[in-house]
Protein backbone atom coordinates (compact mmCIF):
# COMPACT_ATOMS: atom_id res chain seq x y z
CA UNK A 1 0.00 0.00 0.00
CA UNK A 2 1.45 3.60 -0.37
CA UNK A 3 0.27 5.69 2.03
CA UNK A 4 1.10 9.59 1.60
CA UNK A 5 3.74 10.53 4.39
CA UNK A 6 2.72 13.45 6.68
CA UNK A 7 4.47 15.81 8.70
CA UNK A 8 3.17 13.63 12.18
CA UNK A 9 3.67 17.34 13.69
CA UNK A 10 1.21 18.90 11.66
CA UNK A 11 -1.38 16.49 13.53
CA UNK A 12 -2.71 18.39 16.89
CA UNK A 13 -1.10 16.15 19.66
CA UNK A 14 -4.29 15.13 20.82
CA UNK A 15 -6.37 14.16 17.78
CA UNK A 16 -3.27 12.29 16.67
CA UNK A 17 -3.16 9.84 20.01
CA UNK A 18 -6.84 9.26 19.60
CA UNK A 19 -6.06 8.33 15.75
CA UNK A 20 -3.36 6.13 16.74
CA UNK A 21 -5.37 4.42 19.31
CA UNK A 22 -8.46 3.71 16.60
CA UNK A 23 -5.91 3.07 14.08
CA UNK A 24 -4.88 -0.17 16.63
CA UNK A 25 -8.41 -1.05 17.17
CA UNK A 26 -8.84 -2.04 13.69
CA UNK A 27 -5.41 -3.12 13.59
CA UNK A 28 -5.35 -5.52 16.44
CA UNK A 29 -9.05 -6.81 15.14
CA UNK A 30 -7.30 -8.21 12.14
CA UNK A 31 -4.20 -9.75 14.01
CA UNK A 32 -6.19 -11.45 16.64
CA UNK A 33 -8.88 -12.82 14.66
CA UNK A 34 -6.60 -13.91 12.10
CA UNK A 35 -4.37 -15.69 14.92
CA UNK A 36 -7.38 -17.54 15.75
CA UNK A 37 -8.08 -18.54 12.32
CA UNK A 38 -4.71 -19.61 11.53
CA UNK A 39 -4.86 -22.08 14.78
CA UNK A 40 -7.14 -24.11 12.31
CA UNK A 41 -4.93 -24.73 9.61
CA UNK A 42 -4.72 -28.51 9.04
CA UNK A 43 -7.25 -29.27 11.57
CA UNK A 44 -10.02 -27.98 9.98
CA UNK A 45 -12.77 -30.63 9.00
CA UNK A 46 -12.03 -30.57 5.34
CA UNK A 47 -9.78 -29.27 3.04
CA UNK A 48 -11.67 -26.54 1.52
CA UNK A 49 -12.17 -25.13 5.56
CA UNK A 50 -8.48 -25.64 5.86
CA UNK A 51 -7.53 -23.68 2.37
CA UNK A 52 -10.77 -21.13 3.68
CA UNK A 53 -9.73 -20.30 6.97
CA UNK A 54 -6.03 -20.13 5.95
CA UNK A 55 -6.73 -17.74 3.35
CA UNK A 56 -9.02 -15.50 5.42
CA UNK A 57 -6.07 -15.51 8.26
CA UNK A 58 -3.77 -14.05 5.33
CA UNK A 59 -6.71 -11.33 4.26
CA UNK A 60 -6.92 -10.14 8.26
CA UNK A 61 -3.24 -10.21 8.39
CA UNK A 62 -2.53 -8.42 5.40
CA UNK A 63 -5.33 -5.67 6.69
CA UNK A 64 -3.50 -5.66 9.60
CA UNK A 65 -0.45 -4.71 8.25
CA UNK A 66 -2.01 -1.67 6.74
CA UNK A 67 -3.53 -0.42 9.66
CA UNK A 68 -0.35 -1.39 11.92
CA UNK A 69 1.72 0.54 9.46
CA UNK A 70 -0.59 3.63 9.07
CA UNK A 71 -0.48 3.57 13.26
CA UNK A 72 3.29 3.63 12.70
CA UNK A 73 3.41 6.70 10.73
CA UNK A 74 0.47 8.77 12.15
CA UNK A 75 2.66 8.07 15.38
CA UNK A 76 5.39 9.43 14.12
CA UNK A 77 8.12 7.48 16.54
CA UNK A 78 9.69 5.35 13.85
CA UNK A 79 8.17 2.59 15.28
CA UNK A 80 7.13 -0.44 12.38
CA UNK A 81 3.67 -2.33 12.68
CA UNK A 82 5.79 -5.06 13.69
CA UNK A 83 7.29 -3.53 16.24
CA UNK A 84 3.63 -2.80 17.54
CA UNK A 85 2.19 -6.18 16.66
CA UNK A 86 5.16 -7.61 18.29
CA UNK A 87 6.41 -5.61 21.21
CA UNK A 88 3.59 -4.61 23.15
CA UNK A 89 2.00 -6.43 26.05
CA UNK A 90 -1.68 -7.34 26.50
CA UNK A 91 -2.55 -3.76 28.25
CA UNK A 92 -1.68 -1.87 25.13
CA UNK A 93 -4.45 -4.35 22.56
CA UNK A 94 -7.12 -2.63 21.49
CA UNK A 95 -9.58 -5.36 19.60
CA UNK A 96 -12.86 -6.33 20.78
CA UNK A 97 -13.14 -9.41 23.08
CA UNK A 98 -15.39 -10.87 20.32
CA UNK A 99 -11.96 -11.65 18.49
CA UNK A 100 -9.82 -13.13 21.28
CA UNK A 101 -12.60 -15.81 22.38
CA UNK A 102 -11.12 -19.27 21.81
CA UNK A 103 -11.96 -21.44 18.96
CA UNK A 104 -13.46 -24.40 20.96
CA UNK A 105 -14.91 -25.93 17.93
CA UNK A 106 -15.63 -25.44 14.57
CA UNK A 107 -18.92 -24.20 14.80
CA UNK A 108 -17.75 -21.21 17.53
CA UNK A 109 -15.01 -20.66 15.00
CA UNK A 110 -17.73 -19.52 12.18
CA UNK A 111 -20.11 -18.14 14.96
CA UNK A 112 -17.54 -15.54 15.76
CA UNK A 113 -16.27 -14.80 12.23
CA UNK A 114 -19.53 -14.29 11.04
CA UNK A 115 -20.89 -12.04 14.17
CA UNK A 116 -17.51 -9.98 13.28
CA UNK A 117 -17.56 -10.01 9.50
CA UNK A 118 -21.12 -8.95 10.00
CA UNK A 119 -19.89 -5.27 11.49
CA UNK A 120 -16.75 -5.62 9.84
CA UNK A 121 -18.30 -4.82 6.44
CA UNK A 122 -20.32 -2.38 8.03
CA UNK A 123 -17.48 -0.12 9.06
CA UNK A 124 -15.08 -0.79 6.09
CA UNK A 125 -18.19 0.76 3.75
CA UNK A 126 -18.39 3.55 5.77
CA UNK A 127 -14.50 4.13 6.31
CA UNK A 128 -14.42 4.34 2.24
CA UNK A 129 -15.31 7.84 2.69
CA UNK A 130 -13.04 8.41 5.49
CA UNK A 131 -11.85 12.19 5.45
CA UNK A 132 -8.49 10.34 5.71
CA UNK A 133 -7.46 9.02 2.20
CA UNK A 134 -5.19 6.26 3.65
CA UNK A 135 -8.04 5.30 5.98
CA UNK A 136 -10.30 4.82 2.68
CA UNK A 137 -7.96 3.45 0.48
CA UNK A 138 -7.33 0.45 3.19
CA UNK A 139 -10.95 0.17 3.43
CA UNK A 140 -11.68 -0.20 -0.17
CA UNK A 141 -9.31 -3.18 -0.17
CA UNK A 142 -10.16 -4.33 2.78
CA UNK A 143 -13.87 -4.38 1.70
CA UNK A 144 -13.56 -6.86 -1.25
CA UNK A 145 -12.12 -9.62 1.06
CA UNK A 146 -14.19 -9.15 3.98
CA UNK A 147 -17.37 -9.33 1.64
CA UNK A 148 -16.02 -12.78 0.74
CA UNK A 149 -15.36 -13.57 3.99
CA UNK A 150 -18.88 -12.65 5.30
CA UNK A 151 -20.38 -14.28 2.17
CA UNK A 152 -18.70 -17.62 3.16
CA UNK A 153 -19.41 -17.39 7.18
CA UNK A 154 -22.92 -16.42 6.59
CA UNK A 155 -23.90 -19.19 4.41
CA UNK A 156 -22.02 -21.62 6.97
CA UNK A 157 -24.51 -20.18 9.81
CA UNK A 158 -27.38 -20.79 7.72
CA UNK A 159 -26.18 -24.00 6.41
CA UNK A 160 -24.88 -25.59 9.75
CA UNK A 161 -28.12 -24.03 12.09
CA UNK A 162 -30.61 -25.46 9.63
CA UNK A 163 -28.52 -28.35 8.94
CA UNK A 164 -28.91 -31.59 11.25
CA UNK A 165 -29.88 -31.54 15.25
CA UNK A 166 -26.01 -31.63 16.05
CA UNK A 167 -24.97 -29.22 14.35
CA UNK A 168 -28.11 -26.79 14.85
CA UNK A 169 -27.54 -27.65 18.74
CA UNK A 170 -23.83 -26.85 18.06
CA UNK A 171 -24.67 -23.78 16.30
CA UNK A 172 -27.22 -22.07 19.06
CA UNK A 173 -24.54 -22.89 21.76
CA UNK A 174 -22.17 -21.00 19.98
CA UNK A 175 -24.05 -17.99 19.49
CA UNK A 176 -25.36 -17.88 23.07
CA UNK A 177 -21.42 -18.02 23.93
CA UNK A 178 -20.68 -15.36 21.73
CA UNK A 179 -23.67 -13.02 21.61
CA UNK A 180 -22.45 -11.27 24.92
CA UNK A 181 -19.49 -10.08 23.30
CA UNK A 182 -20.96 -8.26 20.19
CA UNK A 183 -21.97 -5.23 21.95
CA UNK A 184 -18.51 -3.82 22.70
CA UNK A 185 -18.06 -3.16 18.91
CA UNK A 186 -21.19 -0.25 19.08
CA UNK A 187 -20.15 1.48 21.99
CA UNK A 188 -18.90 5.02 21.35
CA UNK A 189 -16.11 6.19 23.68
CA UNK A 190 -13.76 9.63 23.53
CA UNK A 191 -11.83 7.86 20.82
CA UNK A 192 -14.63 7.28 18.77
CA UNK A 193 -15.87 10.89 19.44
CA UNK A 194 -12.32 12.31 18.10
CA UNK A 195 -12.82 10.14 14.89
CA UNK A 196 -16.31 11.06 13.98
CA UNK A 197 -15.70 14.55 14.66
CA UNK A 198 -12.61 14.63 12.00
CA UNK A 199 -14.91 12.84 9.93
CA UNK A 200 -12.18 9.39 9.65
CA UNK A 201 -14.54 6.91 11.03
CA UNK A 202 -18.43 6.02 12.18
CA UNK A 203 -19.41 6.38 15.12
CA UNK A 204 -19.82 2.54 16.54
CA UNK A 205 -23.12 3.55 17.68
CA UNK A 206 -24.51 4.20 13.92
CA UNK A 207 -23.14 0.58 12.45
CA UNK A 208 -25.66 -1.05 15.24
CA UNK A 209 -28.82 -1.11 12.91
CA UNK A 210 -26.76 -2.55 10.00
CA UNK A 211 -25.30 -5.08 11.63
CA UNK A 212 -28.75 -6.26 13.21
CA UNK A 213 -30.51 -6.14 9.96
CA UNK A 214 -27.78 -8.42 8.21
CA UNK A 215 -27.51 -10.92 11.42
CA UNK A 216 -31.13 -10.90 12.33
CA UNK A 217 -31.39 -12.11 8.81
CA UNK A 218 -28.59 -14.74 8.62
CA UNK A 219 -30.15 -16.05 12.09
CA UNK A 220 -34.01 -16.21 10.70
CA UNK A 221 -32.87 -18.49 7.82
CA UNK A 222 -30.18 -20.11 9.83
CA UNK A 223 -33.64 -21.01 12.48
CA UNK A 224 -31.87 -19.92 14.87
CA UNK A 225 -33.67 -17.67 17.80
CA UNK A 226 -32.60 -14.00 18.20
CA UNK A 227 -30.51 -13.73 21.61
CA UNK A 228 -32.42 -10.47 21.89
CA UNK A 229 -31.01 -7.83 24.55
CA UNK A 230 -28.13 -9.69 26.89
CA UNK A 231 -25.74 -8.47 29.15
CA UNK A 232 -22.68 -7.32 27.16
CA UNK A 233 -18.89 -7.46 27.95
CA UNK A 234 -16.72 -4.56 27.61
CA UNK A 235 -12.88 -3.84 27.83
CA UNK A 236 -10.86 -4.83 24.65
CA UNK A 237 -10.90 -1.70 23.03
CA UNK A 238 -9.14 0.18 26.23
CA UNK A 239 -7.23 -2.31 26.69
CA UNK A 240 -8.91 -4.57 29.60
CA UNK A 241 -8.62 -8.21 28.10
CA UNK A 242 -9.95 -11.86 29.24
CA UNK A 243 -7.30 -14.00 30.48
CA UNK A 244 -7.17 -15.70 26.83
CA UNK A 245 -4.99 -12.38 25.04
CA UNK A 246 -1.94 -13.10 27.46
CA UNK A 247 -1.53 -16.72 26.19
CA UNK A 248 -2.17 -15.55 22.69
CA UNK A 249 0.58 -13.47 22.88
CA UNK A 250 2.74 -15.38 24.61
CA UNK A 251 2.72 -17.74 21.11
CA UNK A 252 2.79 -14.98 18.39
CA UNK A 253 5.21 -13.02 20.34
CA UNK A 254 7.90 -15.32 21.46
CA UNK A 255 10.23 -15.33 19.19
CA UNK A 256 10.83 -11.40 19.02
CA UNK A 257 10.78 -11.71 22.67
CA UNK A 258 13.41 -14.33 22.74
CA UNK A 259 16.02 -13.00 20.69
CA UNK A 260 15.69 -9.15 20.71
CA UNK A 261 16.63 -6.63 17.90
CA UNK A 262 17.25 -9.93 15.92
CA UNK A 263 15.87 -9.26 11.71
CA UNK A 264 14.23 -12.57 10.40
CA UNK B 1 9.37 -38.87 -2.21
CA UNK B 2 6.08 -37.85 -1.69
CA UNK B 3 5.63 -41.51 -2.80
CA UNK B 4 8.25 -43.83 -0.88
CA UNK B 5 8.00 -47.71 -1.35
CA UNK B 6 4.90 -47.36 -3.92
CA UNK B 7 4.30 -51.01 -4.58
CA UNK B 8 3.55 -51.47 -8.14
CA UNK B 9 1.62 -54.40 -9.99
CA UNK B 10 1.61 -55.88 -13.08
CA UNK B 11 5.67 -55.83 -13.95
CA UNK B 12 4.87 -58.38 -16.71
CA UNK B 13 7.25 -59.43 -19.87
CA UNK B 14 6.11 -58.39 -23.21
CA UNK B 15 5.31 -61.88 -23.90
CA UNK B 16 2.82 -62.01 -20.91
CA UNK B 17 1.45 -58.96 -22.06
CA UNK B 18 -2.44 -59.10 -24.23
CA UNK B 19 -2.23 -57.58 -27.82
CA UNK B 20 -4.20 -54.71 -25.41
CA UNK B 21 -1.55 -54.11 -23.08
CA UNK B 22 0.86 -53.84 -25.36
CA UNK B 23 -0.70 -51.36 -27.51
CA UNK B 24 -1.50 -49.48 -24.02
CA UNK B 25 2.42 -50.02 -23.45
CA UNK B 26 3.65 -48.55 -26.85
CA UNK B 27 1.41 -45.53 -26.11
CA UNK B 28 3.28 -44.48 -23.66
CA UNK B 29 6.04 -45.06 -25.11
CA UNK B 30 5.35 -42.87 -27.88
CA UNK B 31 4.76 -40.13 -25.32
CA UNK B 32 1.24 -39.98 -25.28
CA UNK B 33 -1.09 -39.24 -21.82
CA UNK B 34 -3.49 -41.73 -21.17
CA UNK B 35 -7.80 -40.22 -20.22
CA UNK B 36 -9.44 -41.29 -16.99
CA UNK B 37 -11.96 -42.60 -19.52
CA UNK B 38 -9.58 -44.74 -21.30
CA UNK B 39 -8.80 -48.36 -20.91
CA UNK B 40 -6.10 -49.02 -18.67
CA UNK B 41 -4.52 -52.21 -17.08
CA UNK B 42 -5.76 -52.73 -13.91
CA UNK B 43 -2.06 -52.96 -12.25
CA UNK B 44 -1.83 -49.18 -13.82
CA UNK B 45 -4.39 -48.12 -12.00
CA UNK B 46 -4.07 -49.36 -8.63
CA UNK B 47 -0.37 -48.47 -8.57
CA UNK B 48 -1.30 -44.89 -9.62
CA UNK B 49 -4.10 -44.47 -6.94
CA UNK B 50 -1.48 -45.99 -4.35
CA UNK B 51 1.04 -43.03 -5.51
CA UNK B 52 -1.23 -40.24 -6.07
CA UNK B 53 -2.81 -40.91 -2.55
CA UNK B 54 0.78 -40.94 -0.79
CA UNK B 55 1.10 -37.98 -2.90
CA UNK B 56 -2.35 -35.94 -1.48
CA UNK B 57 -1.67 -37.50 2.01
CA UNK B 58 1.97 -36.16 2.09
CA UNK B 59 0.39 -32.60 0.99
CA UNK B 60 -2.53 -32.56 3.87
CA UNK B 61 0.00 -34.09 6.60
CA UNK B 62 2.74 -31.88 5.21
CA UNK B 63 0.19 -28.87 6.42
CA UNK B 64 0.83 -29.78 10.34
CA UNK B 65 5.02 -29.31 10.64
CA UNK B 66 5.04 -25.95 8.91
CA UNK B 67 1.20 -24.71 10.52
CA UNK B 68 2.95 -25.74 14.11
CA UNK B 69 4.63 -22.31 13.25
CA UNK B 70 2.08 -20.32 11.67
CA UNK B 71 1.08 -18.54 15.35
CA UNK B 72 5.02 -17.78 16.29
CA UNK B 73 6.15 -16.69 12.83
CA UNK B 74 8.78 -13.84 14.11
CA UNK B 75 6.90 -10.89 11.48
CA UNK B 76 3.78 -10.13 10.23
CA UNK B 77 5.35 -10.84 6.61
CA UNK B 78 6.94 -14.32 7.21
CA UNK B 79 3.48 -15.13 9.10
CA UNK B 80 1.76 -14.17 6.08
CA UNK B 81 4.42 -15.93 3.76
CA UNK B 82 3.90 -19.13 5.76
CA UNK B 83 -0.11 -18.89 5.93
CA UNK B 84 0.21 -18.92 2.32
CA UNK B 85 2.46 -21.75 1.83
CA UNK B 86 0.26 -23.73 3.93
CA UNK B 87 -2.76 -23.10 2.25
CA UNK B 88 -0.77 -23.82 -0.84
CA UNK B 89 -0.04 -27.54 0.27
CA UNK B 90 -3.63 -27.88 1.05
CA UNK B 91 -4.51 -26.86 -2.46
CA UNK B 92 -2.23 -29.61 -3.58
CA UNK B 93 -3.97 -32.32 -2.17
CA UNK B 94 -7.15 -30.89 -3.17
CA UNK B 95 -5.98 -31.02 -6.61
CA UNK B 96 -4.53 -34.57 -6.45
CA UNK B 97 -7.40 -35.99 -4.40
CA UNK B 98 -9.19 -35.00 -7.60
CA UNK B 99 -6.71 -36.27 -9.66
CA UNK B 100 -7.04 -39.43 -7.83
CA UNK B 101 -10.97 -39.50 -8.25
CA UNK B 102 -10.40 -39.94 -11.61
CA UNK B 103 -9.57 -43.43 -11.46
CA UNK B 104 -12.75 -44.15 -9.16
CA UNK B 105 -11.77 -43.76 -5.27
CA UNK B 106 -13.54 -41.18 -3.60
CA UNK B 107 -11.47 -38.59 -1.56
CA UNK B 108 -13.02 -40.43 1.72
CA UNK B 109 -12.13 -43.68 1.21
CA UNK B 110 -8.58 -42.44 0.42
CA UNK B 111 -8.70 -40.40 4.18
CA UNK B 112 -10.47 -43.31 5.23
CA UNK B 113 -7.02 -45.45 4.36
CA UNK B 114 -4.77 -42.67 5.73
CA UNK B 115 -6.68 -42.96 8.81
CA UNK B 116 -6.60 -46.72 9.31
CA UNK B 117 -2.86 -46.82 8.54
CA UNK B 118 -3.54 -48.39 5.44
CA UNK B 119 -1.93 -45.94 3.30
CA UNK B 120 0.96 -43.72 3.85
CA UNK B 121 2.45 -40.49 3.71
CA UNK B 122 6.17 -39.04 3.37
CA UNK B 123 8.57 -40.17 6.42
CA UNK B 124 9.75 -36.72 5.92
CA UNK B 125 6.49 -35.17 7.91
CA UNK B 126 7.38 -37.66 10.84
CA UNK B 127 10.19 -34.64 11.91
CA UNK B 128 9.48 -32.42 13.98
CA UNK B 129 9.69 -28.56 13.69
CA UNK B 130 11.74 -27.31 16.48
CA UNK B 131 12.75 -23.82 15.86
CA UNK B 132 12.04 -20.80 13.43
CA UNK B 133 14.96 -22.15 11.02
CA UNK B 134 13.44 -25.29 10.33
CA UNK B 135 10.96 -23.29 8.04
CA UNK B 136 13.65 -21.96 6.03
CA UNK B 137 15.34 -25.85 6.30
CA UNK B 138 11.56 -26.95 5.38
CA UNK B 139 11.00 -25.27 2.44
CA UNK B 140 14.70 -25.40 1.02
CA UNK B 141 15.42 -29.38 1.93
CA UNK B 142 11.93 -30.64 1.52
CA UNK B 143 10.23 -28.90 -0.95
CA UNK B 144 13.37 -28.73 -3.22
CA UNK B 145 13.47 -32.59 -3.22
CA UNK B 146 9.73 -32.54 -3.60
CA UNK B 147 10.17 -30.69 -7.07
CA UNK B 148 13.56 -32.64 -8.10
CA UNK B 149 11.07 -35.18 -7.97
CA UNK B 150 7.75 -33.78 -9.27
CA UNK B 151 9.45 -31.78 -12.44
CA UNK B 152 9.76 -35.03 -14.29
CA UNK B 153 6.44 -36.14 -12.84
CA UNK B 154 4.97 -33.48 -15.29
CA UNK B 155 5.63 -35.82 -18.23
CA UNK B 156 4.06 -38.17 -16.56
CA UNK B 157 1.65 -40.91 -18.59
CA UNK B 158 -1.48 -40.19 -17.11
CA UNK B 159 -2.67 -37.33 -18.06
CA UNK B 160 -4.53 -35.17 -14.64
CA UNK B 161 -1.64 -36.50 -12.86
CA UNK B 162 0.64 -34.62 -15.19
CA UNK B 163 -1.30 -31.81 -15.16
CA UNK B 164 -1.73 -31.72 -11.61
CA UNK B 165 1.89 -31.69 -11.84
CA UNK B 166 2.28 -28.50 -13.74
CA UNK B 167 0.28 -26.55 -11.43
CA UNK B 168 1.51 -27.93 -8.02
CA UNK B 169 5.41 -26.87 -9.14
CA UNK B 170 5.07 -23.63 -9.72
CA UNK B 171 4.19 -23.14 -6.63
CA UNK B 172 6.53 -25.66 -5.10
CA UNK B 173 9.74 -23.40 -6.63
CA UNK B 174 7.98 -20.50 -5.08
CA UNK B 175 8.23 -22.29 -1.35
CA UNK B 176 11.35 -23.58 -2.41
CA UNK B 177 12.73 -19.85 -2.63
CA UNK B 178 10.98 -18.57 0.23
CA UNK B 179 12.54 -21.28 2.46
CA UNK B 180 15.94 -20.38 0.99
CA UNK B 181 15.58 -16.72 1.90
CA UNK B 182 14.49 -17.79 5.59
CA UNK B 183 17.97 -19.41 5.91
CA UNK B 184 19.67 -16.51 4.25
CA UNK B 185 18.11 -14.72 6.91
CA UNK B 186 19.13 -16.41 9.54
CA UNK B 187 22.89 -16.92 8.40
CA UNK B 188 23.26 -13.54 8.44
CA UNK B 189 21.65 -12.47 11.63
CA UNK B 190 22.90 -13.25 14.94
CA UNK B 191 25.00 -15.85 16.34
CA UNK B 192 21.93 -17.85 17.88
CA UNK B 193 20.24 -17.59 14.43
CA UNK B 194 23.24 -18.82 12.52
CA UNK B 195 23.49 -21.57 15.27
CA UNK B 196 19.72 -22.76 14.81
CA UNK B 197 20.18 -22.94 10.90
CA UNK B 198 23.10 -25.20 11.11
CA UNK B 199 20.95 -27.41 13.81
CA UNK B 200 18.11 -26.88 11.68
CA UNK B 201 20.42 -28.38 8.51
CA UNK B 202 22.05 -31.35 10.74
CA UNK B 203 18.62 -32.61 11.81
CA UNK B 204 16.62 -32.45 8.01
CA UNK B 205 19.60 -33.79 5.90
CA UNK B 206 19.90 -37.19 6.36
CA UNK B 207 15.42 -37.02 6.31
CA UNK B 208 15.61 -34.93 3.19
CA UNK B 209 17.83 -37.73 1.67
CA UNK B 210 15.35 -40.63 2.89
CA UNK B 211 12.46 -38.56 0.62
CA UNK B 212 13.72 -40.30 -2.29
CA UNK B 213 13.51 -43.69 -1.20
CA UNK B 214 15.54 -46.38 -0.53
CA UNK B 215 18.06 -47.73 -3.58
CA UNK B 216 15.93 -49.09 -5.86
CA UNK B 217 18.64 -51.33 -7.98
CA UNK B 218 16.80 -54.07 -7.29
CA UNK B 219 13.10 -53.28 -6.94
CA UNK B 220 10.81 -54.99 -10.09
CA UNK B 221 8.48 -52.58 -8.69
CA UNK B 222 10.23 -49.47 -9.72
CA UNK B 223 11.04 -50.85 -13.26
CA UNK B 224 7.41 -51.40 -13.76
CA UNK B 225 6.65 -48.08 -12.40
CA UNK B 226 9.18 -46.67 -15.11
CA UNK B 227 8.14 -48.75 -18.03
CA UNK B 228 4.57 -47.13 -17.38
CA UNK B 229 5.89 -43.35 -16.50
CA UNK B 230 4.13 -43.50 -13.30
CA UNK B 231 7.55 -43.03 -11.77
CA UNK B 232 10.44 -41.26 -14.04
CA UNK B 233 13.44 -41.80 -12.36
CA UNK B 234 15.17 -43.90 -10.15
CA UNK B 235 15.76 -43.13 -6.55
CA UNK B 236 19.37 -43.15 -6.70
CA UNK B 237 19.54 -40.92 -9.85
CA UNK B 238 16.84 -38.04 -7.80
CA UNK B 239 18.99 -38.22 -4.50
CA UNK B 240 22.30 -38.06 -6.53
CA UNK B 241 21.02 -34.79 -8.06
CA UNK B 242 19.22 -33.43 -4.93
CA UNK B 243 23.12 -33.74 -3.20
CA UNK B 244 24.84 -32.15 -5.93
CA UNK B 245 22.66 -29.23 -5.59
CA UNK B 246 22.33 -28.79 -2.27
CA UNK B 247 25.43 -28.92 -1.30
CA UNK B 248 26.80 -25.26 -2.94
CA UNK B 249 23.36 -23.86 -1.52
CA UNK B 250 24.38 -24.91 2.16
CA UNK B 251 28.12 -23.83 1.07
CA UNK B 252 26.48 -20.14 -0.11
CA UNK B 253 25.27 -20.03 3.82
CA UNK B 254 28.45 -21.30 5.29
CA UNK B 255 26.36 -23.96 6.45
CA UNK B 256 28.05 -27.39 6.68
CA UNK B 257 26.69 -30.72 5.55
CA UNK B 258 26.67 -33.51 8.35
CA UNK B 259 28.06 -35.79 6.51
CA UNK B 260 32.03 -36.47 7.07
CA UNK B 261 32.02 -38.56 3.54
CA UNK B 262 30.96 -35.53 1.60
CA UNK B 263 33.20 -34.88 -1.37
CA UNK B 264 33.73 -33.90 -4.87
CA UNK B 265 34.07 -37.22 -7.28
CA UNK B 266 35.51 -35.83 -10.43
CA UNK B 267 35.13 -38.93 -11.91
CA UNK B 268 31.33 -39.02 -11.73
CA UNK B 269 30.81 -35.86 -11.62
CA UNK B 270 28.99 -35.78 -8.40
CA UNK B 271 29.80 -35.88 -4.81
CA UNK B 272 30.05 -39.41 -2.89
CA UNK B 273 27.94 -38.75 0.23
CA UNK B 274 26.80 -41.07 3.02
CA UNK B 275 23.80 -43.24 3.24
CA UNK B 276 20.87 -41.73 5.07
CA UNK B 277 20.38 -44.55 7.96
CA UNK B 278 17.80 -47.07 6.15
CA UNK B 279 16.93 -48.86 9.50
CA UNK B 280 15.76 -45.19 10.95
CA UNK B 281 13.71 -44.61 7.62
CA UNK B 282 11.93 -48.31 7.84
CA UNK B 283 10.65 -47.60 11.46
CA UNK B 284 9.36 -43.92 10.67
CA UNK B 285 7.25 -45.55 8.04
CA UNK B 286 6.75 -48.64 10.05
CA UNK B 287 5.21 -45.78 12.48
CA UNK B 288 7.67 -45.44 15.18
CA UNK B 289 9.48 -41.83 13.90
CA UNK B 290 9.56 -38.81 16.19
CA UNK B 291 6.11 -37.30 15.22
CA UNK B 292 4.07 -40.36 13.19
CA UNK B 293 1.63 -40.41 16.64
CA UNK B 294 0.91 -36.55 16.45
CA UNK B 295 0.96 -36.34 12.70
CA UNK B 296 -1.72 -39.34 12.04
CA UNK B 297 -3.38 -38.66 15.44
CA UNK B 298 -4.14 -35.10 14.28
CA UNK B 299 -5.21 -36.13 11.00
CA UNK B 300 -7.85 -38.05 12.56
CA UNK B 301 -8.95 -35.92 14.98
CA UNK B 302 -9.75 -33.25 12.71
CA UNK B 303 -11.42 -35.97 10.78
CA UNK B 304 -13.63 -36.70 13.84
CA UNK B 305 -13.89 -33.70 15.02
CA UNK B 306 -15.62 -32.36 12.05
CA UNK B 307 -17.89 -35.32 11.28
CA UNK B 308 -20.98 -33.01 13.14
CA UNK B 309 -20.15 -30.23 10.37
CA UNK B 310 -19.87 -32.32 7.46
CA UNK B 311 -23.36 -34.03 8.31
CA UNK B 312 -24.88 -31.11 9.35
CA UNK B 313 -24.04 -29.70 5.35
CA UNK B 314 -25.01 -32.95 4.33
CA UNK B 315 -28.60 -32.51 6.39
CA UNK B 316 -28.61 -28.96 5.04
CA UNK B 317 -28.76 -30.38 1.65
CA UNK B 318 -30.93 -32.64 1.63
CA UNK B 319 -33.77 -30.43 3.39
CA UNK B 320 -33.05 -28.06 0.96
CA UNK B 321 -33.84 -30.33 -1.96
CA UNK B 322 -36.95 -31.43 -0.12
CA UNK B 323 -37.91 -27.77 -0.31
CA UNK B 324 -37.28 -28.17 -3.87
CA UNK B 325 -39.00 -31.19 -4.62
CA UNK B 326 -41.75 -29.69 -2.52
CA UNK B 327 -42.23 -26.78 -4.17
CA UNK B 328 -41.77 -28.30 -7.80
CA UNK B 329 -45.01 -30.44 -6.21
CA UNK B 330 -47.20 -27.87 -5.21
CA UNK B 331 -46.45 -26.10 -9.09
CA UNK B 332 -47.88 -28.80 -10.62
FE1 LIG C 1 -4.78 -17.46 -1.46
FE1 LIG D 1 2.98 -29.13 -2.02
FE1 LIG E 1 5.43 -26.90 -0.92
Amino acid sequence: MTTRTQDPAAEPSAHRDAFVDWLQRMGDNCLILGHRASEWCGHSPALEEDIALANQALDLIGQCQFWLGLAAEVEGKGRTADQIAYLRDAGAFRNALLVERPNVDFGQTLMRQFLFDAWHMEILRKLKSSSDPRVAEIAAKAEKEVAYHLERSADLVIRLGDGSAESRARMEKALKALFPYTGELFTDDAVDQAMAAAGIAPLPSSLKAGWDSTVSAVLEEATLAHPGEVWQHKGGKRGVHSEHLGYILAEMQFLQRAYPGAVW
Amino acid sequence: MYAQLVQSEGGKSRAEMTPREIAFQERIDRGEKIEPKEWMPEGYRKTLIRQMGQHAHSEIVGQLPEGNWITRAPTLERKAILLAKVQDEAGHGLYLYSAAETLGVSRDELMEMLHSGKMKYSSIFNYPTLTWADMGAVGWLVDGAAIMNQVPLQRTSYGPYSRAMIRICKEESFHQRQGYDIMMKMCAGTPEQKAMAQDALNRFWYPSLMMFGPSDKDSVHSAQSMAWKIKMNTNDELRQKFVDQTVPQAKYLGLTVPDENLRWNEEKGGHDFSEPDWAEFFEVIAGNGPCNAERLGARVKAWDDGAWFRDGLMAHAGKQEERRAALRLAAE
